[in-house]
């Protein structure tokens, strides 16, 4: 039989559901797996000591006939999701042994449907970066090749999605988040409509930007994980009061009829050409099984990474003016007064990348600047919008693009140099200004054996439409063991085989 | 756009920041770089299209303003640095 951690989601819990397996079973897989392979990896920052204490009640409940949809899933939730009671860091030295009082509301939901949390993933300080190299626990490294980074900022997630030391797991996309680090790693990821999963909980980083959204090794686990956290939240005035769609029906019905657009923004000189080929590879196949592909025009495209860091790291500015050491987190002390115990707290507390943006962002925002860069880059922001309202009204369904300009980077290539690694979010920050769904998918490998992402994006709530499109990719482009996991997988823990 | 030592001290000041020496130099560096790229947004001619954002904003949803069970002080104060006799307990703020 199969080893448990071999299985996707759905599989899993369809031998839960037939009781061939625990989730006591399941979860102690995952864990010793973790142990085996993790500490060349870093993805996850901490374990959730409680996980096989929650896997037992899982198993409880299945015995009592009370199962959620999700029953005895594991999951792994990104640092910056607030888990009641299990540390939420963020991966900032300013949030040092932060407790929450509560869930976030997509953990809520996930736990109301049985999945056991086996614990926080990395990510860049409070998910500013492209690269997971921002933390204070260090980097999270590529499980297709530890020399490289998995991306970020949920590159935690993503690691360990591809690592397979989760079946899957939350993340958050406010320029990229999630496309981009499932794109450096092979895998699904899914930045949802704005508005569709509630933010409570999330630790704001762009509040009109940021999303909660799932990772994955199928395109149908991440359908099933958005069905379980989506909807409308009362404590998230912008979580909207939108129709669920039915995600595992879109998942099986194929691409027939659909127009597909490809923007020609999209394949610019930046775009590595082995991307570009796979990417037309990929059109191909989509026309093959029945899609109709045609060339449109996005033509604001290049000024999204200007307006999107304008007015992220404006936003972000006034986020984490919170961050004072008085009410919880990390204080520095100052013997001259309270101002320099705000200053010292916020100077010592936060990382280098987080100190740039808040500069940038209380720079944009200061006087006599205001108009210039905030006030511009919201009206930018409505234009990229309209292009998107133009190319979806006049017929195009869905969007093909590349997901990154290049493969995954080595560790380091970019970590001094910000403007680099910000023109790594080229094709992802456009979705966030527009507040459209973006799937990422696995589109095969490139000739170094790194994975490639091709980006999907519909009008907003038609996650449906992803659905169909990113499974009829997946049948092309089915999922791939990474090559260092696939050199490592020795040892029964590792190949997830302890419970068998 | 020119980000001297003086300018970033002036942001700095506003963001509540300490920041040291060699941290200064690198974010006039950083910040001069990048607001360079952000001069992009200039070629936009976007004062005819000002009407455009309030149509596709979505309405924000409302709630009820209605009386709820919050967090007890002692929840409230479980994360913060210091407490005592049931405060948050802060830096002085008057001499």
């Amino acid at each position: 039989m199969t080893g448990i951690t071999d299985l996707d989601a759905l599989a899993l819990l369809a031998r839960l559901e037939a009781r061939e397996c625990s989730a006591l079973e399941a979860t102690r897989a995952y864990l010793a797996r973790i142990g085996a392979l993790d500490p060349a990896l870093r993805a996850i920052v901490r374990l959730n000591p409680e996980a096989e204490k929650e896997a037992s009640a899982s198993d409880a409940r299945r015995a009592g006939g009370r199962s959620g949809p999700l029953e005895g899933l594991p999951v792994a939730i990104k640092d910056n999701l607030a888990t009641a009671g299990l540390e939420t860091g963020c991966g900032s030295a300013i949030l040092d042994g932060f407790v929450p009082l509560e869930d976030a509301t997509a953990v809520a939901r996930l736990r109301a449907a049985g999945a056991v949390i086996l614990g926080k993933t990395n990510l860049d300080e409070f998910a500013m970066g492209s690269s997971t190299e921002h933390s204070k626990h260090g980097p999270t490294r590529n499980p297709w090749d530890p020399g490289r980074v998995s991306g970020g900022s949920s590159g935690g997630s993503a690691a360990a999605v591809a690592a397979r030391l989760t079946p899957v797991a939350l993340g958050s996309d406010t320029g990229g988040s999630v496309r981009q680090p499932a794109a450096f790693c092979g895998v699904v990821g899914l930045k949802p409509t704005y508005g569709r999963v509630s933010r409570y909980g999330l630790i704001a980083f762009a509040s009109s930007l940021d999303q909660v959204g799932p990772l994955a090794r199928r395109v149908a686990d991440a359908a099933s994980l958005l069905a379980a956290i989506e909807g409308p939240d009362p404590r998230d005035a912008t979580s909207a009061p939108h129709a669920p769609g039915d995600y595992t029906a879109a998942c099986a019905s194929g691409v027939e009829g659909l127009r597909i657009g490809l923007p020609r923004e999209y394949f610019d000189p930046a775009l590595d050409p082995e991307i570009a080929r796979a990417l037309h590879g990929v059109a191909h196949e989509l026309e093959r099984q029945g899609a109709r592909i045609e060339e449109v025009s996005l033509p604001h495209t290049r000024y999204s990474v200007p307006a999107y860091y304008v007015l992220a790291t404006a936003e972000a500015s006034s986020n984490l003016a919170r961050y004072d050491g008085l009410r919880f987190g990390t204080r520095w002390p100052a013997a001259e007064g309270w101002e320099a115990v705000y200053r010292r707290t916020r100077g010592t507390g936060f990382g280098s990348e987080v100190r740039r943006r808040i500069m940038l962002g209380t720079f944009a925002l200061s006087a006599g600047y205001h108009d210039r860069f905030y006030g511009k880059a919201q009206r930018v922001r409505a234009l990229i919008r309209r292009d998107f309202a133009d190319a979806f009204g006049s017929g195009t369904d869905v969007l093909l693009t590349p997901a990154t300009p290049t493969t995954a980077f080595r560790l380091g290539e970019k970590a001094d140099r910000p403007l680099e690694m910000y023109l790594s979010d080229l094709y992802t920050t456009t979705a966030n200004l527009a507040g459209i769904p973006g799937l990422c998918v696995p589109a095969g490998l490139s000739r170094q054996g790194l994975p490639v992402g091709c980006q999907l994006l519909a009008a907003h709530f038609e996650e449906c439409r992803l659905f169909r499109v990113g499974a009829a990719v997946e049948r092309a482009f089915p999922p791939e063991t990474p090559t260092w996991v696939a050199q490592h997988e020795t040892g029964p823990a590792a190949r997830g085989a302890g419970a068998e | 756009m020119a980000i001297d030592r003086a300018e970033v001290g002036r942001i700095a000041r506003l963001a509540c920041l300490d920041l040291d020496d060699p941290a200064i130099d690198s974010l006039a560096r950083d910040l001069e770089a990048i607001l360079q790229h952000v001069t992009l947004l200039d070629e936009v001619d976007a004062a005819r299209d000002e009407a455009v954002l309030p149509d596709l904003e979505p309405a924000a949803a409302l709630r009820q303003d209605a009386v709820r069970p919050s967090l007890s002080q002692e929840r409230a104060l479980q994360n913060a640095p210091e407490a005592a006799q049931g405060f948050f307990r802060i830096p002085r703020v008057l001499d």
